[in-house]
């Protein structure tokens, strides 16, 4: 039997020494994975290093025009962000639908993202939103894109010793909109079968200029679908676009069968969903415009 | 929600007051399983099989034994040889060398999660670590889940000693078909050649768990004198207890059982799993151990209700007059024989008159946890199949589906299943009541479809034991051994207070342990307001008799010339005419003057009635995903009289939300290794609160003649229709009738696009 430790350090400098000094350590946001999957057996290690003390971790920034989201900043505070829910609704919304409103006051996105769930839920929409990370470790921060974290279930690029200090979403301007949806069993408190995020800029003919859409539990990973934006990009929303959007989501999923939903039930749902998330960021898109 | 009339002729009976164990229980004040804690107490940790089906070659606790830390390790073999025995409490009946050999295994697992040996040390945690190292060496055997596949000739034998029972002449070879019950009458092939219209077809579910929110748990004493303590919750400390002694080999009277107070049971905690292997740890360790399961533990190794194939062939006449039934079902009995299938048949068709019937059930043993009694055990399953078979002769006749209910009902006088006549039911006013309904004839939105079904379950009474006290102030503390699960401490109370004339807040109630109280029967069979009911009700009469006799003798009057009104003796004759006494004053006096103020009822109540319900359900289905949401759902049964109507609305609610789940979401996920693939509540759906609508309910008061205020139980009943209502709703919607539960996204959006 052995006891994890806890730390609970006040700064980056001492957060990174803590984690890069003990190989099986773990960083703490939220603790609504790490602390289950501990309960659990599934993993144990031997410290947890717990972020919520670092300044500027949590809460949410202005930078420029676009945001800084401290990596402990629960679900519930981005919501309660008037600027941030209005510039991302998609983004808010998504981490405003994991676990239940007692696990979104504890829950962050950064802990979303770092768990490598493919299910995880705030993770197609920040792909979409093109949303980027601030890492720091010990050789220093850099900044990359949120997909670049997840590699495989439960594994992400960060090296020994890096955890993430911030999520970064860009300027908003005018016909932007985004947006996200789910397909779950029951209303609430479940998890992904299939998650849809969508990001476009629509102009003021009502012709799309950009499009990202990103789906989360058909692949080990989030899957930005590149062929779906580009089916949206130049068209003004017709049958023939959705259309086209629908083969594209098709063919970029890989889902396995399992309980929580089959091959063609994913598939089929991903096509249904991408298709109602892009509705409802081009009516974000068009209030915006 | 629909306030009662108002309920002539009483005080207290069919008012709402809070209930007495409210306050504790908001706080977390009240003491659950795992609150409990002995002086000196050890903590335990059961290790469970892996496997579905294996023989257990050896077991080697030594390096367990090893660990400091460690003051007890035990397998099966520390049970003592036992003769078979089947022993009754409440809604099933086991073997009591089943009930051991599934506490923990002996010669062979079958099922994973099975108990195989357990530890008691200073600590959880060791006492985890030194479970994990137990060497078991196990002969992997060949597994069987399905029930069909189980009854196949090759099939993998669960038991080498089962015969079917219910064939004759008797088998000579062992099979996995525990039982087999038929019942039935007339020509029913005959019947069929000869109607108008003919619906058949074939349903099926795997198990669903009754999903309680507290985990099993208890703690147990037991000394070098013999003598032992359990404390535990359960669903009746009286069955662990007669349980516990008949499986260790011990006089019942030398163990005493506690109750603590339990958080939900539904039939899932009238058995024993733990408490035997407590018994066992503390007798090694010289100490008190704690045992409980954890959620992953109570899914894989606690009873659920059967999972079913059921095959049904009903036929109507052109008026729409039901002519004969065929239902043919099997359920699981999982690791051991159950007896569900019995009610199954007699519940299949009993609330219509149908000339010809032809029922038939079988139990089926396979590798899984061993089924145990859920709210109204296995009349949900076959209910589901012939309320939708029901209703597809509706719809083939053109007919509403209540008035084709309607025709066919059975009323007071008409032959149960079993041929005793029914007494006074209220099948008839619940479908008029449903008919009158707003709901029935609300306009529905688009992609919405309405469905009803109908059912009932027979209900139960049988032993309990009350007893009524006064303090020496006249406030009044009644005793009984039915563990509350539903409220029952506030309908005892309210049922005394009437008898008495006292307000309710006079009146406290306790659950007193096995050693305290005369024996009770299981909180189960929806009898506890009935029987121990009746049993409160005969023991405050006998206390108002004294309370008379006690005023008269102070007034040296005759017992006849005093009356007892508003809770007061009032002296009607003689020199003190006029007078009267508070019961207050009469029981400081009577202590002195004849002595305290007490009687005990010990009763096995009789006269019990079945409880009709009607369910109405509104669908949404979104045919894009399979998505059904309910968006409005009503409730209505006959419940002889509330006593306490928030409590009787919250069963309604609760058994039709239960059913619900079962009909959208739960279901038990295994995979090819025999392993379950779900064992907790994020795999497992039950509803939660954002699921279902307001669950509106209609209470129709059909009075039990045979009980003192009217009562029938009513807490199994209404998971009973909700299984056809939202199956029938669901085909309303789509126009496609679903067979297979539950009805998953996944299934509907399969069966709306049958093409892929
Ligand atoms: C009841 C319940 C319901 C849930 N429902 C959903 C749901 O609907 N949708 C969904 O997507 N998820 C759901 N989850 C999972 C979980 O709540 C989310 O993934 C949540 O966003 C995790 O955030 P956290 O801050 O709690 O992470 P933590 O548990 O603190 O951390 C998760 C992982 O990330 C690591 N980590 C945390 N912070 C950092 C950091 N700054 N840098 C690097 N690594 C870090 C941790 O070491 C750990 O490995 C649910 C969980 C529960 C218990």
């Amino acid at each position: 039997m052995t006891a994890t430790a806890y730390h609970a350090p006040e700064t980056i400098e001492q957060a990174v020494a803590l984690l890069a000094g003990n190989p099986s350590a773990r960083p703490l946001s939220g603790g609504t994975d790490l602390i289950v999957q501990m309960r659990s057996g599934r993993i144990a290690p031997a410290a947890v290093i717990d972020l919520k003390r670092i300044a500027g971790l949590s809460g949410v920034r202005r930078v420029g025009d676009g945001f800084a989201i401290g990596a402990a900043t629960p679900c519930t505070a981005l919501k309660d962000h008037a600027e941030l829910a209005a510039a991302w609704p998609g983004v808010v919304e998504a981490a405003n639908l994991i676990g239940s409103v007692q696990v979104r006051n504890r829950a962050t996105m950064a802990g979303n993202l770092c768990n490598a769930s493919p299910a995880a839920d705030s993770v197609p929409a920040l792909v979409a939103a093109n949303a980027t990370c601030l890492i720091a470790g010990p050789d220093g921060q850099r900044e990359v894109p949120v997909a670049a974290i997840p590699q495989a279930p439960g594994r992400t690029s960060l090296a020994p010793g890096e955890f993430l200090v911030e999520i970064r979403l860009p300027a908003r301007g005018v016909g932007d909109g985004d947006a996200y949806l789910r397909s779950i069993p029951r209303t609430e408190m479940d998890i992904a079968v299939v998650g849809a995020g969508a990001n476009l800029t629509v102009d003021a003919e009502g012709r799309c200029t950009a499009a990202r859409i990103a789906l989360g539990a058909v692949a080990p990973t989030v899957v930005l679908v590149a062929d779906a934006g580009a089916a949206l990009v130049g068209s003004r929303f017709d049958d023939a676009a959705f259309a086209a959007l629908a083969e594209a989501v098709k063919a970029a999923c890989h889902p396995i069968d399992d309980k929580r939903g089959t091959i063609a039930y994913r598939k089929a749902m991903a096509a249904v969903l991408a298709r109602r998330v892009v509705l409802t960021a081009l009516k974000r898109a068009g209030a915006a415009a | 929600m629909n306030a009662p009339q108002k309920q002539d002729g009483f005080q207290v009976v069919g008012t709402r007051p809070v209930r007495p164990d409210g306050v504790d229980k908001v706080t977390g004040k009240a003491l659950y399983g795992t609150d409990f804690k002995a002086p000196g107490m050890l903590q335990g940790a059961v290790l469970r099989s892996p496997h579905p089906h294996a023989r257990i070659r050896a077991i080697d606790t030594r390096k367990a034994e090893a660990l400091p830390g460690v003051k007890a390790v035990v397998t099966g073999r520390d049970f003592p040889s036992l003769q078979s025995l089947i022993m009754a409490v409440g809604e099933s009946a086991s073997d009591i060398v089943h009930v051991a050999r599934n506490c923990l295994a002996l010669d062979k697992v079958l099922y994973e999660g099975h108990a195989v040996a357990a530890v008691a040390a200073t600590s959880p945690e060791i006492a985890r670590e030194a479970a994990a190292l137990i060497e078991v060496d196990y002969e992997v055997l060949p597994h069987v889940l399905g029930l069909e596949e189980a009854l196949a000739d090759d099939a993998p034998l669960l038991h080498d000693d089962v015969f079917t029972k219910g064939v004759s002449p008797r088998p000579d070879k062992p099979s996995n078909a525990s039982m087999r019950v038929e019942m039935g009458k007339g020509d029913v092939d005959a019947a069929l050649a000869g109607a108008a219209v003919v619906v058949s077809g074939r349903y099926t579910m795997e198990p669903v768990h009754q999903g309680y929110i507290e985990p099993h748990a208890c703690v147990a004493s037991w000394n070098a004198d013999g003598q032992a303590q359990i404390w535990c919750s359960s669903q009746g400390h009286f069955a662990i207890r007669s349980l516990t002694a008949s499986t260790l080999g011990i006089p019942q009277a030398d163990i005493r059982v506690t109750p603590l107070e339990i958080g939900g049971g539904f039939g899932g905690k009238t058995t024993v799993y733990l408490e035997p292997v407590a018994m066992l740890l503390s007798r090694k360790a010289g100490r008190p151990v704690r045992l409980a399961m954890s959620r992953e533990d109570v899914f894989r190794a606690s009873g659920p209700a059967p999972g079913a194939v059921i095959d049904v062939r009903i036929g109507a006449d052109a008026d729409g007059m039901l002519v004969a039934a065929e239902v043919d079902f099997k359920y699981h009995s999982g690791a051991y024989p159950a007896i569900t299938a019995h009610s199954g048949v007699s519940s299949a068709v009993g609330h219509y008159r149908i000339a010809n019937t032809r029922l038939i059930g079988w139990e089926v043993l396979c590798n899984r946890p061993a089924t145990k009694a859920y709210r109204a055990p296995g009349a949900p399953q076959v209910n589901f199949a012939v309320e939708s078979a029901i209703d597809e002769i509706a719809g083939k006749l053109g007919m509403d589906p209540l008035e084709l209910r309607l025709k066919n009902a059975v009323a007071p006088g008409d032959p149960q299943t079993s041929g005793v006549p029914f007494g006074m039911i209220g099948w008839i006013e619940c479908l008029e009541a449903a008919r009158a309904h707003p709901h029935w004839s609300a306009p529905l939105g688009p992609n919405q479809g309405r469905g009803v079904a109908g059912g009932y379950w027979g209900n139960y009474g049988g032993p309990s034991t009350a007893s009524v006290s006064l303090g020496e102030d006249g406030s009044v503390l009644v005793t009984t051994g039915s563990p509350d699960i539903g409220g029952s401490r506030a309908a005892m109370a309210i049922m005394a207070a009437e008898v008495l004339e006292v307000p309710y807040e006079k009146v406290r109630c306790t659950i007193a342990d096995t050693a305290s109280i005369g024996f009770s029967m299981v909180t189960g069979g929806s009898r506890v307001t009935f029987a121990t009911g009746k049993a409160v009700v005969d023991a405050a009469n006998m206390v108002k008799d004294t309370l008379r006799e006690r005023a008269a003798r102070m007034w040296g009057v005759a017992a006849a010339d005093v009356e007892w009104r508003d809770g007061a003796a009032h002296c009607t004759g003689g020199d003190k005419a006029g007078e009267s006494m508070a019961i207050g004053t009469i029981a400081a006096r009577a202590i002195f003057a004849g002595g305290p103020v007490s009687a005990e009822a010990a009763i096995n109540a009789a006269g019990w009635l079945p409880g009709f319900g009607v369910h109405i359900c509104d669908t949404e289905v979104d045919a894009e995903t399979g998505q059904v949401r309910v968006v409005r759902y009503t409730a209505i049964q006959d419940v002889g009289r509330a006593i306490h109507p928030d409590y009787v609305e919250g069963q309604m609610q609760g058994g039709a939300v239960q059913g619900i789940g079962w009909a959208l979401n739960e279901t038990y996920i295994y995979n090819a290794q025999g392993k379950l693939d779900n064992p907790g509540f994020l795999d497992y759906r039950m509803p939660v609160a954002s699921d279902v609508p307001m669950i509106d309910t209609v209470m129709v008061e059909v009075p039990n003649p045979d009980h003192p205020f009217g009562v029938k139980g009513v807490g199994e009943v209404p998971i009973v229709p909700p299984l056809a209502a939202v199956a029938n709703a669901v085909a309303r919607a789509t126009g496609v009738r679903m067979h297979d539960l539950p009805l998953s996204p996944d299934r509907v959006y399969a069966a709306l696009h049958p093409e892929g």
